[in-house]
């Protein structure tokens, strides 16, 4: 705001809008948050589609009792399948990045290209084959084969973005380590690890919303429904011919609690990692 | 030639592969009555005379996740516990997804073809099981099983058809629900000066008039689900064609564009213009709350209402038969087999002759909402609409549902699906039936 | 910028040489794993798609007789794939115009220097941390006609604003974008945010003080400059519009006459309902295909833009 000196009624108007502009987007974003909490704390017999805006009569918590007594279990799964995996994944995206931004080869470029193509996979196509060579090497049906899916799906994308923020690093910095006689992990240990604290947020954070969002592959990968993640006990609180919403919702609150929740923590360094190049091109 | 007989050898390579694993697995985990091998020689699978396991586990996989259908399994879990007590149940069960237990099908499928079959699964009688599963030889013949436990002379002979195949039952059932109910809102009907509900369709049609006037939808419609009115429209198809006409669409007696079925499609697309407002948006698990809200009048939906109706507090109902289909029972039933090549075969054998018999059909049922699929039922644990459609079931001309995997397989009814959704849609009945022939000839349903 | 060895060796004494050539081969030793997973798990099962959608596995029944095109001829020409190639044109339209739009009008608006700015970026991109499922479920409730937020504008006196959303026969799959931008727009607002950060302030000012005003700024300097962000986004956003699955399912399923069915759902049906898995097979690999025609001319944009 250095450049305003004189504050003219017109700057006030548009400052005014900027701000009213701005509260009703965050409003609008608000909204379906407000219609999950409100339904949360309703009894089931409260909840109708005349009076869903209403607040509830009174803070009705059985419907969260009863909804964390049915995914509590899975819930301890995601957190098993998310946070090893996140981390991992994170790693191998970490080395692959440096790879691919710091050591080319003749072809790597190509594998790199490969690489992000294979990103963009549908999943739902490929559930057999994959089942069948998840199977083939005893993995199937285990937590540490739905951790070695991810980390195997995770390493396009993490590689991607390990690279883009890499490549912000100047090389005269990788050279100089070279020079002091760094090897290969040397320099990744002592000049690349302790500056990239702000990729492996944005890396970690991606990793763990979307592993722990996943729905299909730990359906399928996980085929004993005691070790699926939150996300498939959450569909489960459905029955096949009738919906509990005030249950489901507060299943479903539950289930995105900790993503908030990881995200509130490293939001921060989330913008900060945008900002750091990930968005070079 | 040539490059059939590598793939029939790769095949058969590929199959060995997983049945070896899946007999490995058998190997580790079965008591050794039960032999790994069983399968293949039929002659070594004398369930009856084996003895009762005496430990290791039971997974039974279905896509009852809520409410009363968990409630009836866990009764049906609570007898095997007190007949077994050292073998574990693992209750494997999986809603949602595409379609009715779309999730859980999905499982199964992946698992199936990944060689590692749960223990015992949820399958509707008929097609669903025949089409997708016996066909591709998953499933072990239970014919001695039936007759050792004498299932031959308690179920009806209908019901053992449509578990059969080339002659041999692969499933047992363990319950009845009856598609073709008609449930309707007593008030409604008091107010129109009604004083019986409408039997017929033209009945039926003059009633929605009545309530139109007075702004309620006459039919309840889950528009966001096609397969619902996918389900109304098999009771209007009963109606038109008549039981016989009815069965006789699925061995090509009956072809699938006759006057019957476009009158069916005439009376859907009619009966929707009476559906109450919004419909479209709503999703089948939201059904019942049109009607016990009392926008909308009667529905046509399958037994398990009345169950949903009851635990929802809602009252003023009562049932008849789906307009025009007294006499004709559509029904569909669960039931569980015996995969080939399942870790604990013997656990499987006491749980299918614990779902066989009277004990668990009676324990099972009037919690599920449903009517047993014996004949011998102890009427006294069943409320009053169960009891009426056990005599139903007695007495009516018993056919198969499309919608819920009795009467057609799989392939058949996704197509079916189809047509009917887009009909709503188009209006076009010639486009409709067409669709429907050439659905049945890639089915191969037309004899 | 690229840094090869070659250009190293040239520069770099004799004894280190030896040392970086070592060095190089470890890296290459390193990420044969990852190489090795993703020619597996991504380019095998790809394969994999494309066999299967030539062979006759469409019961239960494996069979892999080989036909040709046959499955492609018949699911190309299916009225439910035709519906799925409509839908997906419009659902691309609707989500990546939301995002972009709403994602560019935030990021400018909080690049004023806004009071509270972390406050109100949180609220715009929590939302990506959401899962589908969960974003259906909450929009499944605001969209559904006789409630959410039609009742909503019948009480503030707007009852001309009511909409049949997704339950719309024709245009039912535009009002899921409303759901699913809801649940990236925040993500994109994040991409230009840091693309205007990333602006030298410099320019801005040089631009105004040769008397461009707002709109010329925006028209002529920072629109031009983010346009690789803009590029990022609609790939991204592209990708998003192909593979949409989940939020389909909860909010929609197929909805009346495919008015809202997605390829990805018409193939888990195909596969798990009809268990014909050729032809679902022909739909991944359809999937696939349009993937690389979307992916790849970017990926190699970005790659000429770096190795200038």
């Amino acid at each position: 705001m250095t450049r305003s000196k004189t504050i003219s009624l017109q700057t006030i108007w548009s400052r005014g809008a900027i701000y009213l502009l701005l509260i009703a987007f965050a409003l609008y974003f608000l909204m379906p948050v407000y219609v999950l909490v409100n339904t949360s704390f309703k009894p089931y017999t409260e909840v109708s589609v005349q009076r869903m805006w209403e607040l509830p009569q009174g803070l009705y918590l059985g419907s969260f009792t009863e909804a964390w007594s049915k995914v509590a279990p899975n819930f301890t799964n995601s957190l098993l399948i998310t946070v090893p995996a996140a981390i991992i994944s994170s790693f191998i995206g970490s080395i692959n990045g440096y790879i691919f931004s710091k050591w080319r080869f003749k072809g790597s470029n190509t594998i790199f290209l490969l690489f992000l193509i294979g990103m963009f996979l549908p999943y739902q196509g490929v559930l057999i084959p994959m089942v069948i060579t998840l199977r083939s090497v005893g993995l199937y049906g285990t937590i540490p084969g739905l951790i070695f899916i991810h980390c195997v799906f995770g390493i396009p994308i993490t590689a991607l973005m390990f690279r883009s923020y890499y490549a912000g690093v100047p090389d005269d910095l990788v050279d100089a380590g070279k020079i002091d006689g760094c090897g290969f992990f040397g320099i990744y240990r002592h000049v690349l690890l302790p500056i990239a604290a702000p990729a492996f947020a944005v890396v970690l954070l991606w990793q763990f919303t979307s592993i722990w969002n996943d729905f299909i592959i730990g359906l399928v990968v996980l085929s004993n429904p005691r070790l699926a993640p939150v996300t498939v006990a959450v569909q489960n609180l459905a029955g096949s011919f009738t919906t509990e919403w005030n249950i489901q919702m507060a299943g479903a609150l539950i289930a995105a609690a900790p993503t908030i929740i990881v995200y509130l923590l490293l939001g921060k360094l989330f913008m900060r990692g945008l900002l750091a190049g990930s968005v070079k091109g | 030639m040539k490059r059939n007989q590598k793939l029939t050898r790769r095949q058969t390579l590929k199959l060995l592969g997983l049945g070896a694993a899946g007999a490995a697995l058998a190997a580790c985990a079965a008591p050794p009555a039960a032999a790994p091998a069983a399968p293949a020689a039929p002659a070594e699978s004398k369930p009856a005379e084996q003895p009762a396991a005496s430990g290791g586990k039971l997974e039974i996989f279905s896509w009852w996740t809520s409410g009363g259908e968990v409630e009836a399994l866990e009764a049906l879990y609570k007898l095997y516990r007190e007949k077994y007590p050292n073998v574990e149940i693992i209750n494997a069960a999986l809603a949602g997804g595409a379609g009715q237990g779309g999730n859980m099908k999905a499982v199964l499928e992946t698992r199936m073809i990944g060689g590692d079959p749960p223990d015992s699964f949820q399958v509707h009688l008929g097609q669903e099981l025949i089409g997708s599963h016996v066909k591709a030889g998953r499933m072990e013949d239970l014919s001695e099983l039936y007759a050792s436990e004498g299932w031959n002379d308690v179920f009806p002979k209908g019901l053992i058809e449509l578990a059969s195949y080339e002659g041999k039952p692969y499933s047992v059932p363990v319950n009845i629900h009856r598609s073709n109910v008609m449930w309707y809102n007593v008030k409604h009907l008091a107010d129109a000066g009604m004083e019986k509900p409408p039997a017929t369709w033209d009945e039926w049609f003059a009633y929605a008039e009545k309530l139109k006037a007075k702004g309620i939808g006459a039919l309840a419609v889950a528009g966001a689900d096609p397969n619902f009115s996918a389900h109304v429209f098999e009771n209007i198809l009963v109606a038109t064609l008549g039981p016989e006409k009815y069965l006789g669409l699925f061995n090509g007696q009956t072809r699938w564009d006759d006057a019957g079925v476009k009158e069916a499609m005439g009376l859907l697309l009619k009966s929707h213009e009476f559906a109450q407002e919004g419909y479209q948006s709503v999703a089948w698990g939201d059904i019942n709350e049109v009607m016990t809200s009392g926008k909308a009048s009667t529905m046509i939906m399958g037994d398990w209402t009345h169950g949903l109706f009851k635990s929802a507090g809602f009252k003023d109902y009562h049932w008849a038969p789906a307009p025009d289909t007294n006499g004709v029972f559509v029904a569909l039933s669960d039931s569980f087999g015996l995969p080939k090549n399942v870790k604990n075969r013997q656990n499987v054998i006491n749980w299918l002759k614990l779902c066989g018999s009277r004990e668990g059909q009676d324990a099972f049922n009037p919690i599920k909402g449903s009517i047993p699929a014996r004949t011998d039922p102890d009427l006294s644990k069943y409320d009053d609409y169960l009891k009426e459609t056990i005599e139903a079931f007695k007495t009516n001309i018993i056919v198969g549902s499309i919608q819920h995997g009795a009467a057609a397989p799989q392939g058949f009814v996704n197509d079916y699906d189809t047509v009917v959704s887009t009909l709503l849609a188009s209006k076009d009945i010639e486009a409709a039936a067409k669709q429907l022939v050439d659905a049945a000839n890639a089915a191969g349903l037309s004899g | 910028m690229a840094v090869g060895p070659t250009t190293l060796s040239t520069t770099a004494p004799r004894t280190s040489r030896r040392h970086i050539n070592r060095d190089l081969l470890l890296a290459i030793v390193v990420l044969t794993p990852s190489i090795i997973a993703v020619a597996i798990f991504i380019y095998t099962f790809i394969a994999w798609t494309f066999w299967i959608s030539t062979v006759n596995w469409n019961t239960s029944v494996i069979d892999y007789t080989f036909v040709g095109l046959r499955n492609w001829e018949r699911m190309l020409s299916s009225f439910r794939f035709q519906m799925n190639l409509r839908n997906l044109a419009l659902y691309a339209l609707g989500f990546m115009s939301q995002c972009i739009i709403i994602g560019f009008l935030l990021a400018s608006l909080l690049d004023q220097h806004i009071k509270g700015e972390a406050v109100f970026r949180t609220i715009f991109i929590f939302p990506f941390a959401v899962s589908a499922v969960v974003t259906g479920v909450a929009w499944r409730w605001l969209m559904r006609p006789e409630t959410g937020i039609n009742l909503l504008f019948e009480s503030v006196g707007l009852g001309f604003l009511k909409s049949k959303w997704f339950a719309d026969p024709t245009w039912g799959i535009l009002f899921i974008t409303i759901a699913s931008s809801w649940q990236f727009a925040g993500y994109v607002m994040a991409l230009y945010l840091a693309g205007l950060r990333g602006i030298p302030s410099e320019v801005k000012e040089a631009a105004q003080i040769d008397g461009c005003n707002t709109w010329a700024l925006y028209r002529h300097i920072i629109i031009p400059m983010l346009a690789p962000v803009t590029y990022t986004s609609i790939v991204l956003t592209g990708m998003g519009a192909i593979r949409v699955f989940d939020i389909v399912t909860v909010i929609s399923g197929s909805g009346q006459a495919f008015s809202t069915d997605m390829l990805a759902y018409h193939m888990f049906e195909q596969m798990f309902t009809a268990n014909r898995f050729s032809l679902s097979a022909v739909i991944g690999a359809f999937m696939i295909i349009l993937s690389v025609f979307l992916v790849v001319p970017y990926l190699l944009s970005v790659r000429k833009e770096q190795e200038r």
